[in-house]
């Protein structure tokens, strides 16, 4: 065993890029579930923004566009969802995991040709100086540009979720659904507004895995993180900041295990494999013990008549 | 899941019928651990196929399963296939041992053939390639060339298999420079490209300046080539799309022959139960072109000793060689049996860390 082989630096740099994807993903599905939706295809809307922002970042060149048709892609793709659930009514968990399911098949057919393709690379930010420095330079700003967004993201969702008119709208429409209709809000329209943000956040998570984490397009390459996404967003409480806790926990643990591993420590490798779930899941279960709870109308259908 | 797999379930519920109007034909099935695109394992798989449907054009029918689990869901493939009308089964992967074992009892008359496990029976034979050959010539260059002096290795499943190219490429790189160091991390998959480039990145910032795969995805060509003065080589297919760096050379499987004389075997009615263990001798692994990253002297070597294991005169564990504890496994001089080989479940001395149990 040789702990000392294991660069404090480099791994939090690292953790930093491995819960990248989960933390995009869960920021738009938290916006989801506070609107009063539950949107169990966060996986499918992930891998359709993987393959779409694989095959038009080596399309065109650019890793920015393929980043930029992920969301399109994601939010277009969620679409299929805003008419099953808001338009036709139905369940929302069946047609959440009917999403899940199409995007995996849809993704697969969809990247056919791109299998071992090397994709465009996105250039990490470099600013002199501060890029540098010895231990805050690889941390803080040595990554690409998509993770500091995923950041970004997390602020801007806390701050319109919690001081912004259209946060407490967004609130209300999630908790009362009736009320919030007795008001004149447009309940329909912008749960189907928080579903495409939704849509668009999951398809960047995916793009990230596709183009910068891996970075290369195979079928079913998404391997369960949307769903990890899913029980984050639950266990986070529905508040953002706990989400990129526990999405930088998860990815931590992830990285922290395999280093490990590799320095030979003496703990059986099915132990070190499940503890990013383990402790990620027992963390945020101790914090979400105060009385924040779900939406009161998260997975209840609105129809204006009734 | 696959077109194929509701063609499969679309054709069992068709019932016999379909099987008796395609009986003129004799149909082959191949149960696949990836996807047919993963440039590695699966692929030279599904070349094999391909291979089977030029040569026997009409009158052989192939159908395949991709991206099948291994455990129950390997048998329920295999139970559609053979109820299908498949004459001959191809399961590609280890953990499909028992399953194979399973569905074979049940269908008498139909042939299965398993790769890389143990078990036979009347109709089941078994495959594999002597890829720890292509490893000890990994293993050379690896260790001719390295300068941190530490080659990381992504192991897939604890397995015989597995752990014999470990010790191969172990021993001949110790070989030609005795202060190299292995780390090695189990990623428990033959196939996730997210946790085989984790798995890379992180032997990378642990001083591996060389990457071994014993999994199926190019995911840790493409981590080397980011992270830069790393090198790696192809596994199971010849994944030159990374040539000539990172990746400087390639173990590739050809089943192509293979699944040729098997197919030919039960039209002729010839077919009998059998285990197939092939080197480089054989053709059945071959080893891909050494790019001009490698030195010119390592190159030599390393083709000097595939020449060596080629033609029998080598065997890639010649004593002495002791185990990880210290007790002598192989005498001065002697060789591994094929018993020892294929059940093989220790590491040799020098290799740091337990197998996973």
């Amino acid at each position: 065993m040789d702990l000392s082989a294991i660069n404090p630096v480099l791994l939090i740099a690292s953790l930093m890029v491995a819960a990248t994807p989960i933390l995009l993903a869960a920021i738009g599905e938290l916006v989801v579930e506070k609107s009063g939706v539950l949107n169990l295809g966060v996986e499918g809307m992930m891998i359709i923004g993987a393959v779409s922002g694989f095959a038009i970042a080596v399309e065109s060149g650019s890793p920015w566009l393929g980043f930029v048709a992920s969301a399109v892609a994601g939010a277009v793709f969620s679409l299929l969802f805003v008419l099953l659930t808001q338009v036709a009514k139905a369940n929302q968990v069946a047609s959440g995991l009917a999403l899940t399911l199409t995007g995996l098949g849809l993704s697969a057919l969809l990247g056919q040709s791109y299998v071992g393709i090397r994709p465009p690379q996105m250039g990490k930010l470099d600013i002199p100086l501060l890029s540098d420095l010895p231990v805050l330079g690889p941390i803080l700003f040595g990554h690409d540009p998509i993770l500091y967004l995923g950041i970004a993201l997390t602020a801007g969702v806390w701050a319109l979720l919690k001081f912004t008119r259209a946060g407490l709208v967004l609130r209300a429409v999630g908790e009362n659904h009736d009320a919030a209709h007795a008001l004149g809000y447009k309940v329909i329209r912008i749960r189907i507004m928080a579903i495409m943000f939704g849509g668009a956040c999951a398809g960047l998570g995916g793009a990230y895995i596709s183009l910068i984490r891996v970075p290369q397009w195979t079928e079913g390459m998404t391997a369960g993180v949307g769903w990890i996404a899913l029980a984050l967003v639950v266990f986070a409480s529905w508040k953002p900041w706990r989400a990129l806790l526990g999405a930088y926990l998860f990815g931590g643990v992830t990285v922290v295990q395999l280093n490990l591993q590799a320095a030979g420590v003496a703990i059986p490798v099915e132990y070190l494999a499940m503890s990013p779930y383990v402790i990620t899941i027992i963390v945020l279960v101790i914090l979400s013990a105060d009385k924040s709870s779900a939406p009161a109308a998260l997975g209840r259908n609105f129809h204006a008549s009734r | 899941m696959k077109l194929t797999t509701l063609l499969t379930s679309a054709a069992m519920a068709l019932g016999l019928a379909t099987v008796a109007v395609a009986a003129e034909k004799t149909k082959v099935g191949f149960v696949y651990v990836g996807p047919v695109g993963d440039g590695g394992w699966t692929y030279e798989h599904n070349q094999g196929r391909l291979a089977v449907e030029e040569a026997f054009g009409d009158k052989v029918e192939t159908v395949y399963v991709e991206n099948v689990a291994e455990g129950p869901d390997a048998e329920r493939v295999m139970t559609q296939m053979a109820l299908e009308g498949a004459d001959l089964i191809f399961t590609t992967s280890f953990g499909y041992m028992d399953p194979t074992i399973n569905v074979a009892k049940k269908f008498p008359n139909v042939k299965f053939e398993h790769a890389t496990g143990y078990k036979r029976a009347d109709n089941v034979s078994t495959y594999s390639a002597r890829f720890y050959e292509g490893r000890a010539v990994q293993g050379t260059i690896a260790g001719s060339m390295t300068e941190s002096n530490i080659i990381g290795y992504i192991g897939s499943y604890p397995i015989p298999e597995v752990i014999r190219g470990i010790n191969s490429a172990y021993i001949h790189a110790k070989k030609v420079n005795p202060d190299v160091q292995f780390k090695i991390v189990w990623a428990f998959t033959w196939f996730d490209p997210a946790k085989e480039a984790d798995a890379a990145k992180v032997l990378i910032e642990q001083g591996a300046d060389v990457i071994l795969q014993h999994t199926d995805s190019t995911a840790p060509q493409a981590a080397a080539q980011a992270a830069g003065n790393v090198i790696t080589f192809g596994q199971a297919s010849d994944m030159s799309e990374y040539g000539p760096k990172p990746r400087v050379s390639s173990i590739i499987d050809n089943w192509a022959p293979y699944y040729l004389a098997r197919t030919q075997a039960v039209m002729d009615g010839t077919w009998t139960s059998v285990d197939t263990w092939d080197g480089i001798g054989a053709g059945m692994v071959g080893i891909g072109e050494i790019s001009d990253a490698v030195p010119a002297d390592v190159k030599t070597a390393a083709l000097a000793l595939q020449a060596s294991l080629a033609d029998g005169s080598y065997h890639a564990f010649t004593g002495p060689v002791n185990k990880q504890d210290g007790s002598v496994w192989l005498a001065d001089g002697e060789t591994a049996d094929d018993g020892t080989l294929a059940g093989m479940n220790f590491f040799v001395e020098g290799i740091e860390g337990d197998i996973p149990q």
